[in-house]
């Protein structure tokens, strides 16, 4: 068994472990054991990538390649670069912490890990493919659980949400399907068989009508995941309703799938067809980083702050990307892996928070820093590493998104960055007015005496706090397993 | 006639032998031990099934009217798997229902004579054979629609069905008429070469195909699908929905890719209206049903649509896509006609309300009704995504993207009614929940026949390798 293929076995193996648990204790110690062996696989592929990286100059690492239907080339196909290694371990982190996060899980217990790990399973095999059909079938594996996991364990409107959420949701990688079927149909452009495999059709010359005509179709799909304006409307809904370790895993790992899939996807094999739409999609996300901030102030329950936030910072990835240069795309990888961490840890405060003063709206709340001093002292923290502090993991990404943007001279790409740049104000409004309403002043009288934080709640959090520093505090060393990955991806594009 | 000769039809033979046994077992089986018949009907159906599996000869009879290959072959075969999980999953019905109105016979007779008459349509080398078959397989399918006979709703549904039957079959006959004025021959062989694009021809086509559009369910002759389903048994519906159709997309298939080969600019883009047409329309009457039966009525129809992608690439890819994607619509039709049997059995429940909460009373027949869901959604890892994948590349490589497009929109509003029935299962609750039964033998037997299937055929390639190798036997 290949060190990536483990990745999808463990998963399994673990979700096989569960159907033999019975109740709330078999099934946790199931789930984190299953989580753990995952977690010490994750840092292990670090440890190994980096070795191998020093003897090994291909783009990807590691790969493998069965076939599975010959007739139509589809092939189970594998393989790592640096930026899936830092996005798996993301994933790996957030999926044990927010295991610990539903310690308490009571009703249907089994099931709630059972979706959940599903979930993972599917994003570590969305991150190790090479071959399109692959990576669509792992993208579906790990968006469909969402519907059971904020249906059945949801607070509010679950139904609603968990449906207009799948719908959106599914109704992309509808779109992205068709994307995916033209770049198949492209791939013979140069006399060659019919592939699915990237790195085959990255050698490809695709004609420009076909890149103009399947970008669009291909970028759509995949960044409605990454809450691209005007399609983010399921995200606040969606994480509202979702139960903690959901909305975690949700906003932490399954919608970085959206950017990854446009880096690796969408540009990566329709280059000129990227420079070609490229205007259009700016004007979107940068509309998208800005219209999430301003949302995110008019809004006053905790979660509702948080998932607009999320669309303002994953707007940024996408615009990012769209800059088509290597800082900038050093950045939206930097960021991708800062708010996975950073929202995966608001969200499970908000959760622990929401447990014990069973409001989320911050006008009820108050004095919580006297209260629930560690949950309230993070919550800080976080928010700082939200607003782009220098020495947490937020800075260094958008220092490299705004260097990378402003390398564009003309007056569009400007005004674009600027509007961009103007959210990071509106990010410290919102920010400080939270902090400002819920952790300070007074202690309400009905929150004066709320249980103090367990164990596993501490583990939980720290499990996500300690990347965000680390990523703030030596930034160099992970930007530069990204930028090495970067270079043949951002060769394609210039050229 | 040789023996060798009989070897070659031996699915006809068996079946009409196992026909002849139960009419004997009938006679002679005392009537306290008539239950007996279901056990020695499932037995004999089941060996009859194994047996179809040997291989096969390329073979005509009777001068060109009949023929079989391995293609043909395994279009039985594929129905007889079919036919065998549904009296798996019937059997209760039928001991409880029917042996004890001295109906149990009557049912296997019809049912296995409907698949008689399937599997001279598929065999046919003429129009004459084809013709034959096509009524064997259409009329004893109306009495069993009407078999609850104390039923008001059932009988109405039999009388429906056989006068939209008969209007199908007397317009489909009349293009049949008009195909042999522009070809001169009947025979499938000569009508292929003769057959030119006059305006005869295509007039004899439409006719013709507007009587298996009537069999498909295709739209605009699906209007008697759901009430004919909503009268008729569980098993009756199911028969209908999967083994009848599935027959009739066989032969259509065959029948577009040699004989109406050369009309293919005229049928391409009368298929093209249609397939939108039918999955449009069946999508969005699926929206609102609450009865599972009328639910599943439209939600087939809808899938008929998805079929007709690979009709009009008119290519091997797309004659193999079908075929695959009849086999696994087989299964995952199954298992959610099932479940809705299996809980309709115990209960007599058939409206969606009554399924809330159903997970935590009934968590296995839940799963299975997620699973065939699922695979009927398209959603990996159910092999009904590898189907419609396939059915998509099918068409989009002929660069039908608009019409791939379409679909996928379509897939996405199909989604939602799914998920809906997944929404009373899994998230609602329900103070009065369907209270936890167990299932006979049988039943678990055939739901876990159908669920190794939807998982199998997708992951596992080598089945869709074979139906591909075997699918340029069209040509």
């Amino acid at each position: 068994m290949d060190i990536l293929s483990l990745f999808v076995v463990v998963p399994v193996i673990t979700i096989l472990a569960l159907f033999l648990a019975k109740g709330l204790k078999q099934s946790r110690i199931v789930a984190m054991a299953g989580s753990l062996v995952q977690l010490a696989m994750a840092f292990h592929l670090v440890y190994a990538y980096v070795k191998e990286r020093a003897i090994n100059d291909d783009i990807m690492v590691f790969m493998r390649d069965v076939v599975w239907y010959e007739d139509f080339n589809i092939h189970y196909a594998i393989g790592v670069d640096g930026i899936s290694v830092a996005l798996i371990t993301l994933t790996a982190i957030v999926v044990l912490a927010g295991v610990f996060i539903s310690w308490m899980m009571e009703d249907l217990p089994k099931e709630f890990f059972v979706s959940l790990i599903v979930l993972a399973t599917g994003v570590y095999g969305f991150f190790i493919s090479i071959d399109l059909f692959t990576m669509f079938v792992f993208y579906e594996i790990a968006v469909i659980p969402m519907y059971l996991l904020i249906g059945i364990w949801g607070t509010g409107p679950k139904e609603h949400a968990a449906m207009k959420l799948t719908l959106m949701l599914m109704g992309a990688s509808a779109v992205l399907l068709v994307g995916i079927l033209g770049i198949y149909l492209n791939s013979n452009a140069d006399g060659g068989p019919l592939t699915f495999n990237i790195l085959e059709i990255a050698q490809v010359n695709i004609p420009f009508a076909a890149q103009q005509l399947f970008f669009p179709l291909t970028f759509i799909g995949f960044a409605v995941l990454g809450a691209l304006f005007p399609f983010h409307t399921w995200s606040p809904d969606g994480h509202a309703s979702a139960p903690t370790a959901v909305s975690m895993l949700h906003a932490g790992v399954l919608m970085k799938l959206g950017g990854y899939g446009v880096f690796r996807v969408a540009m990566f094999l329709l280059p000129e067809g990227a420079m070609d739409w490229s205007w259009f999609f700016i004007i979107l996300s940068a509309t998208g980083v800005i219209y999430g901030a301003l949302g995110a102030v008019r809004q006053t329950d905790l979660k509702y702050i948080n998932a607009y936030s999320s669309v303002s910072h994953l707007g940024m990835v996408l615009f990012a990307l769209l800059m088509l240069n290597k800082t900038a795309w050093t950045g939206a990888i930097l960021q991708s892996l800062s708010h996975g961490f950073m929202t995966a840890l608001f969200f499970a405060l908000i959760g622990m928070i929401y447990g014990r003063t069973k409001t989320r709206d911050i006008y009820k709340l108050g004095g919580l820093l006297k209260v629930i001093p560690f949950i309230s002292v993070v919550y800080v923290i976080a928010g700082m590493a939200s607003l782009g502090l220098p020495g947490f993991s937020g800075f260094t990404a958008e220092m490299n998104i705004f260097v990378g943007a402003f390398q564009h001279t003309d007056m569009f790409h400007r005004v674009a960055t600027i509007v961009s740049i103007s959210a990071i104000v509106v990010t410290a409004v919102y920010i400080l007015r939270v902090i400002g309403l819920m952790l300070m002043g007074p202690v309400k009288s009905e929150f004066k005496d709320l249980p103090k934080v367990r164990w596993y709640e501490v583990t939980g959090i720290l499990l996500l706090l300690i990347p965000i520093t680390a990523l703030g505090v030596a930034p160099l060393w992970i930007s530069d397993l990204i930028m090495e990955s970067i270079k043949p991806f951002i060769q394609g594009v210039i050229q | 006639m040789s023996f060798s000769s009989l070897l070659i039809m031996r699915h006809e033979m068996l079946l009409l032998v196992l026909i002849l046994l139960l009419i004997a077992g009938e006679i002679f089986i005392p009537k306290h031990k008539k239950s007996s018949l279901v056990h020695l009907a499932i037995f004999l159906f089941g060996i009859h099934t194994a047996v179809g599996f040997l291989p096969a000869d390329t073979e005509t009879l009777f001068g060109g009217s009949f023929r079989t290959n391995d293609m043909i072959h395994l279009f039985k075969n594929i129905l007889n798997v079919g036919v065998l999980i549904l009296l798996l999953q019937s059997a209760d019905w039928i001991t409880d229902k029917l042996i004890g109105a001295e109906k149990g016979t009557e049912f296997f007779i019809l049912l296995f004579s409907s698949l008689l008459g399937m599997y001279f349509m598929i065999s046919a080398g003429d129009f004459l054979m084809f013709y034959i078959g096509l009524e064997l397989s259409t009329l004893p399918v109306a009495a069993l629609v009407a078999f609850d006979a104390g039923k008001r709703k059932s009988s109405e549904a039999g009388v429906k069905m056989i006068l939209s039957a008969a209007l199908a079959s007397g317009i489909s006959l009349f293009g049949i008429s008009l195909l042999y004025a522009a070809t001169g021959s009947i025979y499938f062989d000569v009508m292929a070469i003769s057959m030119t694009s006059s305006s005869l021809s295509i007039l004899g086509f439409v006719l013709f195909f507007a009587g298996l559009g009537f069999k498909i369910s295709l739209a605009p002759f699906h209007f008697w699908t759901a009430d004919v389903y909503e009268g008729a048994p569980i098993p009756v519906a199911s028969f209908l929905s999967v083994i009848s159709k599935g027959a009739a997309v066989f032969i259509l298939l065959i029948l577009m890719f040699t004989v109406m080969r050369p009309l293919i600019d005229a049928w391409q883009n009368m298929l093209y209206a249609i397939a939108i047409l039918t999955m449009t329309i069946g999508n969005i009457f699926a929206l609102r049903q609450k009865n599972m039966k009328r639910f599943l009525a439209y939600s087939s129809i809808a899938q008929a649509g998805f079929i007709l992608l690979g009709l009009i690439a008119g290519t091997q890819l797309g004659a193999s896509s079908i075929i695959y994607f009849v086999l696994i619509y087989i299964f995952s039709n199954l298992a959610v006609f099932g479940v809705v049997q299996a809980i309709s059995n115990k209960t007599g429940l058939e409206h969606m309300d009554d399924y809330n909460g159903f997970y935590r009373t009934n968590p296995m027949l839940s799963l299975i009704m997620l699973l065939g869901l699922f695979s009927l959604a398209g959603i990996p890892p159910a092999a009904g995504f590898f189907g419609k994948f396939f059915l998509y590349t099918a068409a989009a490589s002929e660069g039908y993207y608009l019409l791939v497009f379409l679909a996928v929109v379509n897939v996405t509003i199909s989604l939602y009614y799914y998920l809906i029935v997944l929404r009373a299962m899994f998230i609602r609750t329900n103070d009065h929940p369907i209270p936890y039964f167990k299932n006979s033998l049988y039943m678990r037997l055939g739901l876990a026949l159908t669920v190794i299937g939807i998982l199998a055929i997708g992951m596992y390639s080598p089945i869709y390798e074979y139906i591909h190798s075997i699918s340029s036997l069209l040509n």
